[in-house]
């Protein structure tokens, strides 16, 4: 099953291989990963998407935490959480399917940031689903590049009294 | 301590503001860390240091011959005095050498400071002389790793090094220092406190854990403690005998706990595990109530998993947490020190209600002991090893190769003493002896120092009888010579069809005793079984040299018992006659 980790963790020197290096190491599989400072100057924020049975993931867990820059380490998978990735994705264009190109772009909520008489670049974002339908809609334009973040996750805090 | 100790021979009365160069902090550090020996070789980016070294005489330097050597030598030290033992080599191929040192250290949680020298930094990634990414190359071998980068760092980053290498679980963590950063000159300011946020090793147990462990203990009908390394390098032997004596609790160790619990104690079951007694792998397949200390249900313990031990809650206390059900689902986990933890489990245990399992244990001792051919004419290697164990004792240090002679160490020798026997057991490295038994005599000079060795093991890392030569280290060589790579042949005599394929070593073998003799060395060979305790007697009047015993012992006898590797416990191979 997949799960989503977040790890906050000093950044310093060989603190980003030695993580990865625990995954390609120990033969864990990383779907995606993303880094980004986080809420201090010094702290990295690491999501990380991986695959992997409950031992598995349990193991996942205490090898970051292991690790000496690491400060925490949270399995979002179980906890409600919002999630996000970003996407920029390079189409073929035309004059004559410009138009359905758009719409297609404006039932994801996604923009265009950047046209040229061949091609349009799309900004789309939103959880990993939605980023792979609107990538499976462009498909038929013809993909040239796609530039993809990786899942960013935060616990969700406020959870509704219904 | 005060800088009097600095190299700067001009006499400044102003100390404080002094400036030191990144070599003469780095020695400086050392010595304020109480670091007595530090095990090395020289080369280019590094003779900044050796210049220091050169004028800091109470720091004392052992000139390996080969890098590996000093990881290993190091490491010898560490486990047997409990100190971290230092290691300092250079750049590119120095650094490399210490590869396989390093990640033997790491297997088996030796705490090991490795200092390497690097090229200048600007020089960094231009593929320059010597250069190699030891940093990115020992990354999962190492519990921490520093490229320095700014002098001012250098004192307090090599005091952390130190911290997180002897605390938590203990590792090797290695210092790269780029040979610009030696020389550069800062002030030395005494390092602050050390403050790692992402790094709090947990030493107390959870009391709660701890009190319904110790229920389960106390309502179990068959108890058994199975003990690692862990309790070794915890130093919790004390600790772990107060437990055992007052529960009644039998003991079994792995290879790395040997020592921990002696072995002339009824309650002792000795070691488990593919070469462990019989009686010890029936009691952890038949016990109700397994208590892991330190231990971790490595591959070599358990056998086949799906098999292991079934009957059995767990108890598991380690110090590292990703170690707790790694391998086997645990009931009862206990995060924290062994050393803190046991006492407070012993006050709530009580006699375990086992007499009925003590009883059958004392028969299994009884119906399947360990034991070789004694009538054999021939020597066999079970009876040097014993002679050794008597004739000194068994209050000798032992540092062992791998392979046969490493499992007959483990099961003939009969360890009383905490941090006696030496031995790569994670790693499994061949060549670990000789250099281990150096660190373990220069860390313990009043002990007899003994190392059983193959004559596949002892030739990789031969070059280290130089060392023990040059400084006089009487260490105590026992080969047990069977012109085989004794082990592996065992598996393709039982598993492969006798086709000895490349492990046939006798007719490439040098004459050990002139190799002895070409090195400065005392020979001996030991061809008659009747001659096997006066060499041994002999070997230890000897106090100003190493000496090496070429034991021509029976060439194809085997390690038994044995459970093939992938089968039950229970599937054990008893052999003998």
């Amino acid at each position: 099953m997949k799960h989503t980790i977040s790890v906050l963790f000093e950044n310093k020197f060989n603190a980003i291989p030695r993580i990865v290096g625990l995954f390609s190491g120990r033969g864990y599989s990383i779907e995606s990963i993303s880094f980004g400072q986080g809420e201090e100057p010094g702290l990295t924020r690491a999501t990380i998407t991986t695959e992997g049975d409950e031992q598995i993931i349990e193991q996942i867990a205490k090898h970051l935490h292991k690790l000496v820059d690491v400060l925490k380490v949270v399995d979002l998978t179980f906890e409600p959480f919002v999630e996000r990735e970003l996407a920029l994705v390079k189409v073929n264009s035309t004059p004559s399917n410009r138009a359905e190109i758009m719409q297609v772009t404006d039932i994801f909520r996604a923009k265009i940031i950047d046209i040229s008489p061949k091609t349009l670049t799309i900004e789309v974002t939103g959880k990993s689903d939605k980023v792979n339908a609107a990538i499976g809609m462009l498909m038929q334009f013809g993909i040239r590049e796609i530039a993809r973040t990786g899942s960013v996750a935060l616990k969700r805090e406020y959870q509704g009294n219904m | 301590m005060t800088q009097k100790n600095s190299s700067q021979s001009k006499p400044t009365k102003k100390a404080e503001t002094k400036k030191m160069s990144g070599a003469e902090i780095l020695i400086q550090t050392l010595v304020d860390l109480k670091v007595d020996t530090i095990f090395g070789y020289p080369g280019g980016v590094v003779l900044g240091i050796y210049d220091v070294l050169y004028k800091t005489p109470k720091l004392k330097h052992i000139l390996v011959r080969h890098e590996q050597g000093a990881a290993h030598e190091a490491d010898g030290y560490a486990r047997a005095t409990g100190k971290p033992g230092v290691v300092l080599v250079t750049s590119g191929p120095g650094a490399t050498n210490t590869v396989t040192g390093i990640a033997t250290a790491y297997m088996d949680s030796i705490p090991m400071v490795v200092f390497t020298g690097q090229v200048t930094s600007s020089m960094i990634g231009n593929d320059a002389f010597q250069e190699a990414d030891i940093v990115g190359i020992t990354r999962p071998i190492t519990k921490q790793s520093y490229l320095m980068r700014d002098v001012s760092q250098l004192s307090q980053v090599i005091n952390e090094a130190f911290h997180i290498a002897t605390t938590g679980r203990p590792g090797p963590v290695l210092i790269d220092l780029p040979k610009d950063v030696l020389s550069e000159q800062t002030e030395y300011k005494k390092p602050e406190k050390i403050h790692i946020r992402g790094y709090n090793p947990t030493y107390k147990g959870h009391s709660q854990q701890i009190s319904k462990a110790a229920q389960m203990i106390n309502n179990a009908k068959r108890p058994l403690l199975y003990v690692g390394g862990g309790v070794n390098t915890g130093n919790a032997a004390e600790e772990l005998r107060a437990l055992a004596k007052k529960g009644n609790l039998p003991v079994t160790t792995t290879l790395l706990g040997l020592g921990a619990f002696p072995e002339d104690d009824p309650l002792s079951l000795g070691m488990l595990g593919m070469h462990g007694t019989w009686y010890a792998n029936m009691a952890i397949m038949d016990c109700d109530v397994l208590v892991a200390i330190g231990a971790r249900f490595d591959d070599r313990i358990t056998g086949r998993m799906d098999t292991f031990s079934l009957n059995s809650k767990k108890i598991h206390i380690d110090i590292d947490p990703s170690c707790i059900s790694k391998n086997v689902p645990v009931d009862i986990p206990i995060v924290g020190h062994v050393k803190e933890i046991l006492p407070e489990l012993t006050k709530s245990v009580k006699v375990a209600n086992s007499k009925e399992w003590l009883e059958s244990i004392t028969k299994w001792k009884k119906d399947h002991p360990l034991r070789y051919d004694q009538t054999d004419k021939e020597i066999l290697p079970q009876f040097v090893i014993e002679t050794i164990a008597r004739v000194t004792n068994h209050d000798a240090i032992v540092c062992t190769d791998v392979g046969q002679n490493q499992m007959w160490s483990a099961q003939f020798f009969k360890f009383k003493h905490a941090r006696s026997l030496l031995s790569s057991g994670g790693l499994g490295t061949m060549g670990y002896g000789l250099p281990a038994a150096i660190g373990a005599k220069i860390g313990c000079p009043d002990k007899t120092v003994f190392c059983i060795t193959g004559d596949g093991g002892f030739q990789m890392n031969i070059q280290e009888l130089t060392t023990a030569v040059k400084y006089q280290i009487p260490v105590k060589i026992a080969i047990l010579n069977n012109g085989y790579l004794g082990m592996v042949r065992q598996w393709q005599e039982l598993f492969f069809g006798k086709r000895y394929s490349q492990t046939i070593l006798q007719e490439g073998n040098p004459d050990f005793i002139k190799l002895a003799a070409g090195y400065g060395a005392v020979g001996m060979r030991i061809e008659k079984k009747g001659d096997v305790e006066s060499a041994i007697r002999e070997s230890l009047k000897i106090n100003d040299n190493p000496v090496l015993m070429d034991f021509i012992v029976k060439r194809e006898e085997m390690v038994m018992p044995m459970v093939p590797a992938g089968a039950s416990l229970t599937e054990m191979i008893e052999g003998g006659e």
